[in-house]
Formats: structure tokens, C-alpha cells, sequence
């Protein structure tokens, strides 16, 4: 056989990374499974627990919802870096010679692509639970699509710092879930508008302006974070 | 000389591991860092590779300091850890081609000579866990093969090897000196390489600095 060097450029070398992180998931696939299932069976407590009456559910749904969905990512963050951190990956990530902002961004992205976007496509079902008004449901998944890959990246800075930690489930959530909640107020403010009959084009504006915010400056502080941790 | 360390202290937990320790490697060279447990020969490789910032004096790679050339001093530079860098849940090809191509690179053919010649032929597609410690730290020598890197650093390179195994990987640590590398190592297993080795001892060291 005979050597077929191609020299890859960095968008190829970011679906590699993409690619890796898609075949994990496929290869554990507990770690994508496990957090939506507390998702669904999170939400489905609160009519358990509540009582039936519609009109009190739907009045609590968006928060309930935007809550265990927030929940529901900061448990899928745990499987982010843990398998890199012990089997030494994260050490080559590190020295790669390619842009680690990059390589981080598209280990985040394939990590939502796995457990965030399926999170928001589950959200009807769990509306329909909890006697969500129609109008709420167009409103709730957008302000979904556009905080959760934030609520991602706030939570990647979180796990970058407790990696190195044998249990770094309560401190991860001591300091990310504060930061989380700028995306909450106005990810359940969204939907609590297009119930009233409010537009909602404004807040879900700002949530887009926060997944901006977080895409430019996350993957600095994830990198160094990490840079700290395999230290 | 291409890589360069000068007037390098390292402290650790109130211990100081060296001080005031300069060496310099140049192409075709091999440099063996000796020490006693605990002497900070991981610590040493680890600050030389960039993954431990905890020190203070200067690291060159061909005259300029590698904290202002990150990328193009990792492009030159391959790194074997104590950790293997091999996911257990994935094969050795998806191993090594996620390594290829964060080293901006695709060789699917060099991929299966490398493991061919570190003798997994027929393990290209088993998952990791399936194997035995050795022939994961096979799959994790393979990268060796595929690193386009003048400057080696390897941590330990022989642990968990058989006989044959060892001699191989010598045979190719002597290798890559004559072919213009250069190649810094510790390890406690006595050396038998056709080429000169300089030794760094890290426990005299401390004395001579006194």
C-alpha cells in the first residue's frame, strides 16, 4: 500500500472532530439517552405531583419546562471531556496544532447535536403533559433551539474547571447554573409573552444575542480552563 | 540547536524539582532524563511539551520561545504521555484518524501500514477495550509512525511493551536520530540504542545546583 497523504484544511479537521464526537455518543449511548430521560420523566412528576388541573399546569408548563431542560443539559455535560481527561485525549487535543477555539467549538456543537437538539425536539410531547395553549409551542422550541447550545457552552466552561475532580456534579452546578440564568429568564419570558398575545421577536432576539456572546467567548474560557485542568 | 531549555526551575507542592537547569537538543540527537521516583522527570517532559505552565526560565524551538509559537512548535512536536490517547470505545483506526486530522492531515493507507507494522493486522476495526494493554499501547506507538514531528518526547515509551516490542521501538528511536530528529526520553528499563545517548540526571542535578 501506499501512502495517500491529503493535507486537510481546518473545516475538515473540525468535521473530523464532529465525527469523533458523533461515533462517542453512538458507541455510549447512555451518556445522550440518560439526560433526556430525566428530562421527560422530570416534567411528567410536576402533573403527578401538582394535580391535574389544567389551567394550574399550563400556568407553571414554560417554567417547568425551561427549568429541567436547564437541569437536563448541566447532567449531559458530565460525559463532555470525561472520557478525554482520562484516557489522556485532551493532552493531544491541547497540543494539536490547530486552533483549539475551533476544536473546542465543534466538540461542543457535536455534544448538542447529541443531547440538545434532541432535548427540543422532545418538548412537544412534554407541552401536551403539562396542557401547554397551542401558542406557546412555536415560541418555547425556538427559545429552546437558541438557549440550549448557549446553556452547552456554559456548561463546557463549568466542566473544563471540575474534569479533574473524581465528583464535580454539585460544584458543576454551583457554578454554572448561576450563570444560566439570564437564558432562563428570557427562554420562559418568551413563552409567557406569546401567551398573552406579546411579541416575542424582541426576546428571542436576546436569547440569540446571548448564544452569540457565548460562541465568541466560551471557547477561550473552555480552553483555558482546560489548559489548568490536565495540569 | 533547535530546541533549547534555559535556567528552568520548577517548584512543586514547597519542593523544588530543579533549578537553574539548561540543555539543548540538536537534530540526530537522544537525550535520556534520569531520575529517582518522584524527581520530576514526568514534570520536566510536561512543561518541555506545553502542558504545565508551572515554571519559570526559557524553552526555545529554533531560537524563539515556544510560548510565542504554539502551533508551529506543536506541529513539530509529538508528545507520548503516561496516558495512552486512545478512546477504548473506538477502534484504532477512528483512534488514528481523528489524530491524523487534528494534525491537519488524512492517510487512511499509512494508517494501516503503521498498525501493520506494530503487527494489529486485523484489529483496524475492533474496538479498543477488546484488546490487551499492550496492543493498546501499540495503537497509541502507532501515532509515532504517523507524526511527521522532528522533535519526539516520550514519557516512559516502553511501559507494558514485550521483548520485542521494546527492541522495535528502540530500533526506531535510532531510527528517527540518524534520519535528523531528535528525541527526548525517560524510562527505567537500560537503553540498548545503536546511536549516542546524553543523559540528564535530575536527582545530581539538584545537588550540583546547591
Amino acid at each position: 500500500m501506499k501512502s495517500q497523504r491529503r493535507t486537510l484544511n481546518t473545516t475538515a479537521c473540525l468535521c473530523a472532530g464532529l465525527q469523533r464526537e458523533l461515533l462517542l455518543a453512538l458507541r455510549s449511548p447512555g451518556n445522550t439517552i440518560n439526560p433526556l430521560m430525566f428530562f421527560i420523566i422530570a416534567v411528567s412528576l410536576f402533573p403527578l405531583g401538582g394535580g391535574a388541573d389544567t389551567a394550574y399546569l399550563s400556568s407553571i408548563a414554560p417554567g417547568v419546562i425551561w427549568v429541567t431542560a436547564l437541569l437536563a443539559v448541566m447532567l449531559s455535560m458530565e460525559s463532555l471531556f470525561r472520557s478525554d481527561y482520562e484516557d489522556g485525549s485532551l493532552e493531544q487535543l491541547l497540543l494539536s496544532p490547530q486552533p483549539l477555539y475551533f476544536q473546542l467549538l465543534a466538540k461542543v456543537f457535536g455534544h448538542w447535536l447529541v443531547t440538545g437538539l434532541p432535548l427540543v425536539l422532545l418538548t412537544p410531547l412534554l407541552g401536551l403533559m403539562l396542557s401547554l395553549p397551542v401558542a406557546g409551542y412555536m415560541p418555547l422550541m425556538l427559545g429552546l433551539l437558541l438557549g440550549t447550545p448557549t446553556l452547552n457552552l456554559i456548561g463546557a466552561i463549568g466542566m473544563a474547571l471540575t474534569v479533574g475532580l473524581s465528583r464535580s456534579g454539585l460544584l458543576l452546578a454551583v457554578l454554572v447554573l448561576p450563570l444560566s440564568i439570564p437564558v432562563l429568564v428570557f427562554g420562559a419570558g418568551v413563552v409567557d409573552a406569546a401567551l398573552n398575545g406579546l411579541p416575542v421577536a424582541g426576546l428571542l432576539a436576546v436569547l440569540g444575542a446571548i448564544l452569540a456572546l457565548a460562541l465568541s467567548l466560551a471557547p477561550l474560557a473552555i480552553g483555558a480552563a482546560l489548559r489548568i485542568s490536565v495540569n | 540547536m533547535m530546541f533549547a531549555a534555559t535556567n528552568l526551575f520548577c517548584e512543586r507542592d514547597e519542593r523544588v524539582l530543579f533549578s537553574h537547569l539548561d540543555f539543548s537538543i540538536a537534530a540526530g540527537e537522544v537525550l535520556q532524563v534520569q531520575g529517582a521516583n518522584g524527581s520530576g522527570k514526568t514534570t520536566l517532559l510536561r512543561i518541555l511539551c506545553g502542558l504545565n505552565p508551572d515554571y519559570s526560565g526559557e524553552i526555545s524551538w529554533a531560537g524563539q520561545d515556544v510560548q510565542n509559537i504554539r502551533e508551529t512548535f506543536n506541529r513539530h512536536m509529538f508528545y507520548l504521555g503516561h496516558s495512552p490517547a486512545i478512546n477504548k470505545t473506538l477502534t484504532p483506526l477512528q483512534n488514528l484518524r481523528w489524530y491524523c486530522a487534528s494534525h491537519g492531515f488524512s492517510d487512511d493507507a499509512a494508517i494501516f501500514m503503521a498498525l501493520a507494522e506494530l503487527g494489529l493486522v486485523g484489529y483496524e476495526n475492533i474496538p479498543c477495550y477488546q484488546m490487551s494493554a499492550g496492543q493498546q499501547r501499540r495503537v497509541s506507538l502507532a501515532r509515532l509512525l504517523l507524526a511527521q514531528a522532528q522533535l519526539w518526547i516520550l514519557d516512559e515509551p516502553f511501559t507494558a511493551l514485550d521483548k520485542q516490542g521494546v527492541t522495535e521501538l528502540e530500533g526506531r528511536i535510532a531510527a528517527k536520530a540518524k534520519a535528523g530528529g531528535a528525541i527526548i526520553l525517560t524510562t527505567h528499563h537500560a537503553l540498548q540504542l545503536n546511536c549516542p545517548v546524553r543523559v540528564i540526571n535530575l536527582d545530581t542535578l539538584i545537588g550540583a545546583a546547591k
